[in-house]
């Protein structure tokens, strides 16, 4: 097994934040992983990205140039990575900040409303990033759900509010991906 | 219909990296005013810090020289003395002139170089990311100092012009700020005075100007030149430090 | 003790922790500036001592100071801040100090780039500084190795009285990966009273110093400096051999993250069943010389493949150590750009193909 997720977005969208979670509930799960962010000038206001790369064998190269998984949760960085999808791969787009259907028809593309999500249930857009981790989960066979579940509640364990919100953004972002998964 | 703002003639049509509501572009317009009010284009050379400022040399249309991390001042001097009749500048950070590069600003002001140095003092270290820098305020937070600035076991921050005036050899240091309109043509005033020093081949010339990093202070544009007003303004007072008129 | 996902830059700072290390001395500089933040922390707690140097001259001197007084000490930096420690690394070798330093390295000459780069491999081989001494200098390729060699460099530090540094590269230090800083055990610091200057109590004077007014006693010393780096050839050696055990026709050589490429891209050509090893040096120096010699004595090795973020720095040493026997290739990617598996398998088919003919 070996999955290589490369998650894009703007720097402060909490995109590097996302990756962190997955990395980290992939290691609970028993797999090797490594997290590589982008890192540098690009940083400032342009696109931010880092790639997770899970395995059941140590991960030999972090550089990963055609990931089978992509998330893009803002239009630069799907322009920027639509077409790195390894064929027969994944691409997730955040809908709430971009109207486009990709025209490639070798994988599978789902389309999620992150911050819509996170905006329907906390008021605000600024839990896209979790939404999209649920959707993550829920539209492929990464983890199992209680494994992102236990993260997500670990992290916010000290702000039980916030906790709250952010798991019922992650559980409909997760029931959005399953669902997204079918219709695509 | 009537031209009343363009773009300076010495600067290049580059759209700045900087940060929103960074004083570092200000500070680089005036200076290239200067040198078009002066009509010094085509004789000015700049020398570039390592810093957030270090592509200066993208966005000035003069001549231009990138020294290692606060060796500006020793670059120039190398460059004046062998063209005496360049107008030479060095445009540094405080941590790169107030920390790495501590010896070589003390230095080309005691032997008296002539040439200008403009000296943002922002605080803290930008390009970085935020870390302590020797002009840090005490108890000010920053990356390398989480529970903010212990006077105690990192001293106090350093005043450069104050201590740059101590020197017995002839110069022009002064203090202006960035925080204000007002305080921008305060600013700029300095600078044209110390180009004029430089170019009346009087003294070292030694400009520190107050800025703000609204991105590592963490704070918003507006708010950030209200912090400076009231945490940097008490300890750096603003002035003309030394002139060479002095003594 | 559960498996910790960190940061490369923070992990050198926890591990030098777990080393027993009380003191860093440091100045920022990206892409490494994250192991001051961390320890400006963590060294609080832990009642050790950080100071942020006004510069990495200053910041090497200190450990210098540090070192003589007999702590566990260390500094990190990237490129240009290990230029100006040279002159401090050859006073430390000079007066028999140990400490550890670490260049997370990015793209050079001059001010170059953030990004990776392995372009210091002469630097740090060859030694920065003036002077006959080296450091030992050890690569590691993953953050849990990182972590470990952090920990084993004090005691070797401590066994020869010379520094060792730990070479990296920026994307070594950036990434995170699990790590388990039990997998390797601290060992405590030999007693230092017969040459650290902790104050003349009840014992004779101490004196660190690498200054020699006669030449016959510098000779002497310098010779005394060669014997050490000779046990340290003898001794400390390290390497991984990776898809060596079936007489590999074609050998790779690559060390940190050029070595994880490389490892990819064997995977992938041995599923088409080529014949691919790889060496992967983790001391450059001491360098495995021995290894390597015999591998080109080999009659089933056609010839060597050298993969590095440089213009080819380590590909001398390759060179001697084979004694061009066999052919030695070439493949790098330079300024910040690390080689993708990719190019690096059409390079390695490339070279395996010419083998065959
Ligand atoms: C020898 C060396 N050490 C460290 C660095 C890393 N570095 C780059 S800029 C900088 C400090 C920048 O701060 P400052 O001078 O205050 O300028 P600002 O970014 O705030 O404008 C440092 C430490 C370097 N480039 N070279
Ligand atoms: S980090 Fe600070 S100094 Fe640098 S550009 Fe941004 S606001 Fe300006």
């Amino acid at each position: 097994m070996l999955n290589e997720v490369t998650l894009a977005g703007f720097g402060g969208q909490g995109i590097m934040t996302t990756g962190k979670f997955l990395a980290e509930a992939a290691l609970e799960q028993g797999h090797e992983v490594a997290w590589v962010p982008s890192y540098g000038p690009e940083m400032r206001g342009g696109t931010a990205y880092c790639t997770v790369v899970i395995s059941d064998r140590p991960v030999g190269s972090p550089i990963v140039n055609t990931p089978n998984i992509i998330v893009a949760m803002n239009l630069p960085s799907y322009e920027k990575f639509e077409n790195a999808v390894k064929p027969g791969g994944l691409l997730l787009i955040n809908s709430s900040l971009m109207d486009v259907r990709s025209e490639r028809t070798d994988i599978t593309q789902v389309h999620i409303p992150c911050n819509q999500i996170s905006i329907d249930l906390s008021g605000s857009g600024r839990s896209a990033n979790i939404s999209v981790l649920g959707a993550l989960i829920g539209c492929t066979n990464l983890l199992p759900w209680e494994s992102i579940e236990r993260v997500v509640t670990e992290k916010f364990a000290k702000k039980p509010k916030v906790l709250e919100m952010n798991l019922k953004i992650l559980r409909r972002g997760y029931d959005l991906g399953v669902e997204g998964l079918k219709g695509s | 219909m009537k031209t009343i703002f363009t773009r300076p003639d010495s600067m290049t049509e580059k759209v700045t990296h900087y940060c929103p509501g960074c004083t570092h572009g200000v500070a680089h317009r005036m200076v290239a005013e200067i040198i078009d009010e002066f009509g010094i284009k085509d004789r000015t050379l700049g020398f570039a810090p390592v810093g957030c400022s270090v592509l200066i040399y993208e966005y000035m249309d003069t001549d231009y020289q990138q020294a290692a991390h606060g060796r500006a001042p020793a670059c120039a001097t190398g460059a004046k003395r062998v063209r005496p009749e360049l107008i030479v500048y060095t445009y540094q950070g405080d941590g790169d002139l107030a920390s790495i590069g501590t010896a070589e600003i003390i230095h080309a002001a005691n032997r008296g170089e002539k040439f200008t140095v403009v000296f943002i003092n922002n605080a803290i270290y930008g390009m970085t990311g935020g870390q302590m820098a020797p002009t840090t305020m005490p108890g000010q937070r920053t990356t390398t100092s989480p529970m903010g600035r212990d006077v105690l076991s990192a001293g106090h921050p350093i005043r450069m012009s104050e201590m740059l005036s101590t020197l017995r050899t002839p110069a022009y240091v002064v203090r202006a700020s960035l925080h204000t309109p007002y305080n921008i043509i305060q600013s700029k005033k300095a600078l044209r005075q110390a180009f004029q020093y430089q170019m009346d081949n009087r003294c070292f010339s030694f400009v520190e100007l107050l800025s703000t990093c609204p991105t590592n202070w963490g704070i918003t544009p507006v708010g950030s030149n209200k912090w400076l007003e009231e945490n940097m303004l008490p300890y750096y007072p603003l002035g003309v430090f030394k002139t060479p008129d002095d003594e | 003790m559960a498996k910790l996902l960190m940061k490369g830059a923070e992990a050198i700072g926890e591990a030098a922790i777990r080393a027993g290390c009380t003191a860093y001395f440091a100045y920022p500089i990206t892409p490494q500036s994250e192991v001051a933040e961390y320890l400006s922390k963590r060294l609080a707690e832990v009642g050790g001592t950080f100071v942020q140097a006004e510069s990495e001259v200053a910041a090497a001197q200190m450990v210098y100071g540090a070192a003589g007084a007999g702590v566990r000490v260390f500094t990190t930096s990237s490129s240009p801040g290990v230029s100006l420690m040279a002159e401090t690394m050859s006073y430390m070798a000079g007066s028999e100090l140990p400490a550890v330093f670490v260049n997370i390295m990015r793209a050079g000459p001059g001010l170059g780039g953030i990004l990776p780069c392995q372009s210091d491999y002469n630097q740090a081989t060859r030694g920065a500084g003036h002077g006959d001494y080296s450091f030992m200098i050890i690569a590691p390729s993953t953050v849990q190795e990182l972590a470990d060699w952090m920990i084993r460099a004090f005691p070797l530090s401590e066994k020869y009285r010379n520094p060792v540094m730990i070479v990296g590269d920026g994307l070594i230090a950036q990434m995170m990966e699990p790590v388990d800083f039990d997998a390797v055990k601290a060992e405590e610091m030999p007693d230092v009273e017969g040459w650290a200057t902790t104050g003349a109590k009840n014992r004779p004077r101490n004196l660190i110093n690498s200054l020699f007014l006669d030449p016959l006693k510098l000779e002497e010393f310098n010779h005394h400096l060669k014997e050490k780096y000779e046990r340290m050839a003898r001794e400390e050696v390290r390497y991984e051999n990776y898809m060596m055990d079936d007489e590999p026709e074609l050998v790779c050589v690559a060390y940190g993250t050029t070595a994880r490429i490389v490892k990819t891209a064997i995977d992938v050509l041995r599923a088409e069943g080529l014949k691919i090893g790889l060496i992967r040096p983790i001391t450059l120096l001491p360098f495995p010389k021995d290894i390597l010699r015999a591998e080109s004595e080999k009659p089933h090795v056609k010839g060597f493949a050298v993969v590095e973020m440089s213009n080819g720095q380590m590909l001398d040493d390759v060179k001697w150590a084979t004694l061009e026997r066999k052919p030695v290739s070439f493949f790098s990617r330079n300024g910040g750009i690390v080689p993708n598996p990719e190019e690096t398998v059409e390079f390695l088919r490339k070279e395996y193909e010419r083998t065959q003919k």
